[in-house]
């Protein structure tokens, strides 16, 4: 085995160079997130009585439709990169690790895929 | 290796329980929560978009009595991820990171989630 400690065999490689960019884009989504989750909420207090023409025609509004989808597409990207962190933390056998993160994020993009395009497709009239 | 056997620090068995580390899990555990919440709420636009029938029935699971109580579970998850989530900001920005304010900021997270499903609730129903 090496003497050598793990600083000194790491050190001139330089970083990954992407360290900062997922704990950055998980603070931009969040930032996003705060006024996007609010808006959210309080719209859909008013719409829990209402029926299925109404909750489609709420989310035909143009603005709405721009609103609803910067909101989805921020949530998913946040709980991929949230869920991300929660598996490579606990998550310590590489094979399973690998696995587990490849199905988590082709389950949220295919599900936030599919929630975006409900919400166009009502938008758009299919 | 006679290395290998000893513990590692941080030895969650053997930590005492302390407001900042469990409001700390508490977001994680939350965040992992929420992400099924985004789940059932991409089922329930794809429903909308899918007619009539396919929205009655996404409506009569979540008015059923577990969805009723996974909702609200949600609303106090959402709230407190939302109130923590906003507690880690000022820390990344360089506020409140001294132990008083941190405390001061867990206690806050703690009661004005409750109050804000409350209120939530209340208006809903």
């Amino acid at each position: 085995m090496s003497l050598r400690t793990p600083l000194a065999r790491v050190r001139g490689l330089g970083s990954a160079k992407e360290g900062v960019a997922h704990w950055w884009a998980q603070r931009v989504t969040a930032v996003a997130l705060v006024p996007l989750t609010l808006w959210f909420v309080i719209s859909l207090l008013f719409m829990t009585h209402a029926d299925h023409e109404t909750l489609q025609a709420w989310i035909a509004q143009p603005i709405v439709t721009t609103l609803l989808v910067a909101f989805l597409f921020s949530l998913f990207y946040h709980a991929i990169l949230g869920m991300q962190v929660v598996i490579e933390d606990y998550v310590h056998q590489e094979g399973t690790k690998f696995v587990s993160l490849l199905v988590m994020k082709f389950l949220l993009i295919l599900l936030g895929g599919s929630a975006i395009i409900a919400v166009l497709r009502i938008a758009f009239g299919g | 290796m006679a290395t290998n056997t000893r513990p590692l620090s941080p030895h969650l068995q053997i930590y005492k329980p302390q407001l900042t580390s469990v409001l700390s899990i508490l977001h994680r555990a939350t965040g992992v929560f929420l992400t099924i919440g985004a789940l059932l709420l991409a089922y329930w636009l794809v429903a909308a978009a899918s007619g009539p029938e396919a929205f009655e029935h996404a409506q009569g699971i979540i008015g059923s009595m577990l969805g009723q109580l996974l909702l609200f579970l949600w609303t106090l998850a959402l709230f407190y991820h939302f109130c923590n989530g906003i507690r880690h900001l000022c820390w990344d920005a360089g506020y409140g990171l001294d132990i008083e304010s941190v405390y001061r900021s867990g206690r806050h997270v703690i009661w004005v989630p409750v109050v804000l499903t409350l209120i939530c609730w209340i208006i809903a129903t």
